[in-house]
């Protein structure tokens, strides 16, 4: 079970720090981001790939974005 | 569509962005706007207090139609690329005494960080220290936000809440064509003109118009964001918005120098001061206003454009802010600060701290 970041409603630069805190944390795996704004889901899927990880996915939930980010 | 969505993200997008900005804000400077302001955040913002009888400093009295365009142009590429999203109430008063302070702060410089690249690029050496204390204040901000500071969530809302600011701008326009300026004199209809000083020097209104337009519309696409440039290299050593900001700075002095608007010193600046301290700490206080606030005042702009209600709110707080700074005397001229400036920046970072330390908790 992956571990879900709720950053919806959080204003900059806020999703990015929670998307690295949470990466710092467990290193590898899989990590949900929810986020609401296209600004944030491609912010914190540049974060992502700069650190290594892989966006798996993206998908539309609600008025917001589902990322997927992965590290094997 | 997606290959433009695709490319504003992308590196060469927020350094294209950057560049156009480089070009025509000097460009704007020829067409009649004040030197090294052909695009200022604060300056325009504080103009159009002015021509609103907000505050009466005579010589900055101007609705200016750059600030129009930036909202509405934000607006236009919200819906075109079906991300406007109205949402509201994310600590609103906050994020008005911030503006109210971001303002202030950077009227005791005399710009935003949007003038201090132009400053620099037109070779005035005052701007070093205003953007020395920019970074300083946005690296206090970025401790702040290591430490758990936020605003709290903001919530989705009526369509309608993300259009206020919009149409806002949209009245103000629709008043400069009922109550057009009239040579040589300070007042027409409801609003107030300069005849002389910064106030009164400016590029057509359609040409302005246009060129905020365009830059609205790019900006919202790429994300432009002077603060969160430094911010993120400070906090990520992420250099994608930093990109931009270069950008612009090399590209404004290229243009400078092709216009023979390139006049390097420190002394007799336009629009300038040379008291270095005050240059560098009312920036501080704008660079953790801004920080703390999540946004540069122009991408304060851009997302009031995309429905950000929040973002709205710290754009009325820059504008009442400017009131404040000249009623109160609190902005500087090229004389020096403000007879009550230096208080109003010691008032304005204890303001910030306060809000920096007090605002931590976790976000559930």
């Amino acid at each position: 079970m992956s571990k879900i970041i709720d950053a919806r409603g959080l204003s900059c630069p806020q999703p990015v720090l929670l998307a690295l805190n949470e990466i710092k944390k467990i290193n590898k795996g899989e990590i949900v981001i929810l986020v609401d704004t296209d600004t944030s889901k491609e912010n914190v899927s540049r974060a992502a790939t700069t650190q290594g990880w892989d966006v798996k996915s993206i998908e539309s939930e609600g008025i917001g974005y589902r990322l997927t980010i992965s590290k094997g | 569509m997606s290959k433009a969505v695709q490319f504003f993200g992308s590196r060469w997008g927020i350094i294209s962005v950057g560049a156009f900005i480089g070009i025509f804000a000097p460009l704007l400077q020829k067409w009649g706007n004040p030197a090294n302001m052909g695009v200022c955040v604060a300056c325009f913002d504080r103009d159009i207090a002015g021509a609103l009888g907000l505050h009466r400093a005579a010589v900055v009295q101007y609705m200016r139609p750059e600030i129009i365009g930036f909202v509405l142009g934000a607006l236009i590429a919200a819906y075109a690329f079906k991300e406007f999203r109205a949402r509201a109430g994310s600590a609103p008063i906050v994020r008005f005494v911030l503006g109210a302070f971001a303002m202030i702060g950077g009227l005791v410089f005399l710009g935003c960080p949007w003038r201090a690249a132009l400053r620099l690029a037109g070779g005035d050496g005052n701007a070093i220290f205003g953007l020395l204390g920019l970074i300083g204040g946005i690296w206090v901000g970025t401790l702040f936000l290591k430490g758990g500071y936020n605003l709290g969530r903001s919530q989705k809302t009526h369509t309608s809440v993300g259009w206020l600011l919009p149409l806002i701008m949209l009245g103000f326009l629709v008043l400069m064509l009922i109550f057009p300026q009239v040579q040589g004199q300070e007042k027409s209809g409801v609003l107030f003109y300069s005849v002389k000083g910064p106030g009164s020097m400016h590029a057509p209104l359609i040409v302005s118009l246009v060129v905020g337009l365009l830059i609205g519309f790019l900006a919202q696409r790429s994300r432009f964001c002077t603060m969160g440039a430094i911010r993120d290299f400070v906090l990520f050593k992420q250099i994608h918005l930093l990109l931009g900001f270069i950008t612009l700075v090399v590209v404004a002095f290229i243009v400078n120098l092709i216009l023979g608007q390139f006049n390097p010193g420190f002394e007799k600046q336009p629009v300038a001061h040379t008291m270095s301290l005050w240059n560098f700490g009312g920036m501080v206080l704008a660079g953790l206003a801004f920080a703390l606030a999540g946004g540069c005042p122009g991408r304060q702009l851009f997302l009031a454009g995309e429905g950000d209600g929040d973002a709205a709110v710290f754009v009325l707080g820059m504008i009442v802010g400017a009131g404040f700074a000249h009623n109160f005397g609190l902005a500087s001229s090229p004389d020096g600060v403000g007879p009550y400036g230096i208080p109003a920046v010691i008032i304005g970072l204890l303001t910030c701290l306060f809000i920096g330390f007090t605002m931590r908790k976790e976000v559930a």
